[in-house]
């Protein structure tokens, strides 16, 4: 990083003649560079960043002037039931779609590891869902998971017979929460493809060769070569796809709009309402908070637990 | 040998197109949808290719609903928050890969450490912030926000720009080119493939943006296309097909941006390891 960086010096004895003002010249230059983008961060980054923590210590809704109230916020949230059941939502939405993205995924690269024609075609399709908006295909499963004439219910019941009755996909809290990390998993698993081609391809071929001539079948080289060696591949894929269920927010916001009861609020969405709907712009900056330390925390330790393991 | 080696070649491909199946579904029977009449958009058995087939949808939704103008809003927005992420993105990453400055390494972890922040802990004061600056309600303040995340593309560029030789620079420099011009003419389009791969990612991020637009924007005539999307399934009880119609029209481009540049997105996703 920092012998990359030396910058352009002509000779020897002018560098040091004209050592002192050339530095202060090329700081001067660098920091022309940096302003712009540096400028744009400070003001609409690092400074909400600070002062959302700020706020979080505030009763503040935008009408009467705030009042510090100290750690109310936070200690409001640990009895608030409501906050405790977003909670739980979040959790289970990152328990199914984290795991299922992962196998999902890996099952996927797996079978696009080896010279297969149409491969490309196969990985383009795959990723479809990941770049398209949120918004789109929220609304699509909303349609596809109708409680009445939807798409998935007439399969089920009349085109294979597997209920009798209708499923009230969302408007049922289990379902809707099922819909939601279907949803997920669907959206997201070609990103854990990509990743996962990319970690499977790095592995030596010449391993796979010496395993089979020693008599290894495709479990043996599956289950001893491909899963340690992607195992860092793997963690990352992990760390990223926890810190993203976490903030799950779009579906939920879109696909159970009309619950009156926001039985399926997750902690972002309800932190949402907080802020935006009952103007309580400081409890919904401790709710943020409180995600935001959790996810951190979270990045930190699986990182830790892991690597340990990868040493040994 | 040679027999199971093609059942398995086969066994995976009816496993893989079941599964492209699943993945594209969705999408069909939401084009299929947009081309039906109202009264047809709930039929059952569902069809994907309409019996009679309309365009009924497309032209609603851009004669009483707007959408052209909220398809504008959204090429403003995303084109010049792009220009602008792409920019300064690069300023930033050509700094931190050439210069040596005091706080180099502190700005460097700043932004860094940022990049685990949810974006959403960030709404509120964010909202507050372009409320006092007079930034709500205005397609500036869009494209002002969208514009912050160029650290994140830094990140993406720093490695092109370190990989660029001394010489080359330093020959630049020679010549009499300031440090800018060489950044223009030598730097930037030696980092091309980068760039490219940066502008895609800016270009879909501003385009499908949901949460600060829905908060930032409350004036219809400034509505961008995700959040006018949203605003047709919450008008007079979800006229299915105009919402189709809508979103196929929003989703069309950026589909087509990543069938055509997938050569640079996939491998800008698997160096960067970026999730879109």
């Amino acid at each position: 990083m920092q012998s990359s960086a030396s910058p352009a010096v002509p000779s020897g004895a002018t560098r040091r003649a004209f050592g002192r003002s050339r530095r202060a010249r090329q700081m001067m230059i660098a920091y022309l560079f940096i302003l712009p983008g540096t400028f744009l961060f400070v003001v609409w980054t690092l400074y909400p960043l600070l002062d959302a923590f700020r706020m979080s210590f505030y009763e503040w809704n935008l009408i009467k002037p705030s009042t510090f109230i100290g750690l109310d916020n936070y200690r409001r949230a640990l009895h608030d039931d409501v906050f405790w059941r977003s909670v739980r939502n979040t959790l289970f939405y990152v328990v199914v779609t984290v795991p299922g993205q992962m196998i999902l995924g890996l099952a996927i690269a797996l079978l696009l590891d080896s010279p297969l024609r149409g491969r490309t075609l196969y990985r383009t399709i795959y990723y479809i869902p990941v770049v398209t908006s949120w918004v789109v295909v929220s609304l699509i499963f909303t349609f596809l998971f109708n409680s009445q004439a939807g798409f998935v219910n007439w399969v089920l019941k009349d085109g294979l017979g597997v209920i009798d009755q209708n499923i009230r996909w969302l408007r049922d809290p289990l379902m809707a929460r099922i819909v939601i990390a279907i949803l997920g998993v669907w959206k997201g698993v070609g990103w854990t493809m990509v990743i996962f081609l990319a970690g499977l391809q790095s592995i030596p071929q010449s391993l796979y060769e010496a395993a089979t001539v020693d008599g290894a079948g495709t479990w043996r080289r599956l289950r001893d070569i491909t899963l340690p060696l992607i195992r860092n591949t793997a963690l990352f894929i992990l760390v990223i796809l926890t810190i993203g269920a976490f903030q799950v927010f779009i579906s939920v916001f879109i696909m159970t709009a009309d619950d009156p009861l926001n039985r399926n609020d997750v902690v972002l969405t309800y932190m949402y309402s907080n802020a935006f709907e009952f103007l309580d712009l400081g409890y919904g900056a401790a709710i943020a908070y409180m995600l935001a330390a959790l996810v951190f925390l979270l990045s930190v330790v699986q990182i830790r637990v892991l690597k340990r393991k990868v040493e040994y | 040998m040679r027999v199971s080696f093609r059942w398995t070649g086969l066994l995976r491909h009816l496993v893989l197109i079941a599964g492209a199946g699943i993945m594209l579904l969705p999408f069909l029977y939401m084009v299929g949808t947009s081309f039906k009449p109202h009264a047809f958009v709930m039929e059952l058995p569902p069809t994907f290719i309409p019996t009679n087939p309309t365009l009924d949808n497309y032209i609603d939704a851009f004669t009483s609903n707007r959408f052209g103008l909220y398809f504008l809003n959204s090429a403003i927005v995303a084109t010049s928050s792009t220009v602008v992420t792409v920019l300064l993105s690069a300023l930033l990453a050509y700094a931190f890969a050439r210069f040596e400055f005091p706080g180099r390494s502190l700005l460097y972890y700043l932004m860094l450490g940022t990049l685990m922040v949810p974006s959403l802990v960030l709404l509120i004061p964010q909202f507050v912030l372009a409320r006092d600056l007079h930034l709500l309600d205005s397609r500036l303040g869009l494209i002002v926000v969208y514009s912050a995340a160029a650290p994140f593309n830094m990140l993406l560029l720093r490695g092109f720009f370190e990989e660029i030789p001394q010489d080359l620079l330093d020959a630049s420099m020679m010549d009499g080119s300031g440090p800018f011009q060489t950044f223009w003419h030598i730097a930037l389009p030696l980092a091309k493939p980068a760039l490219a791969a940066v502008s895609i990612f800016a270009f879909l991020g501003s385009w499908d943006e949901f949460t600060w637009a829905f908060t930032a924007i409350t004036d219809q005539a400034k509505y961008t296309l995700p959040i006018a999307i949203r605003l047709f399934q919450q008008q007079h009880g979800t006229q299915w097909g105009l919402v189709f119609a809508a979103s196929t029209i929003a989703v069309l481009p950026t589909i087509l941006v990543f069938i055509l540049f997938q050569r640079h997105f996939i491998r800008g996703v698997m160096s960067g390891a970026v999730k879109g």
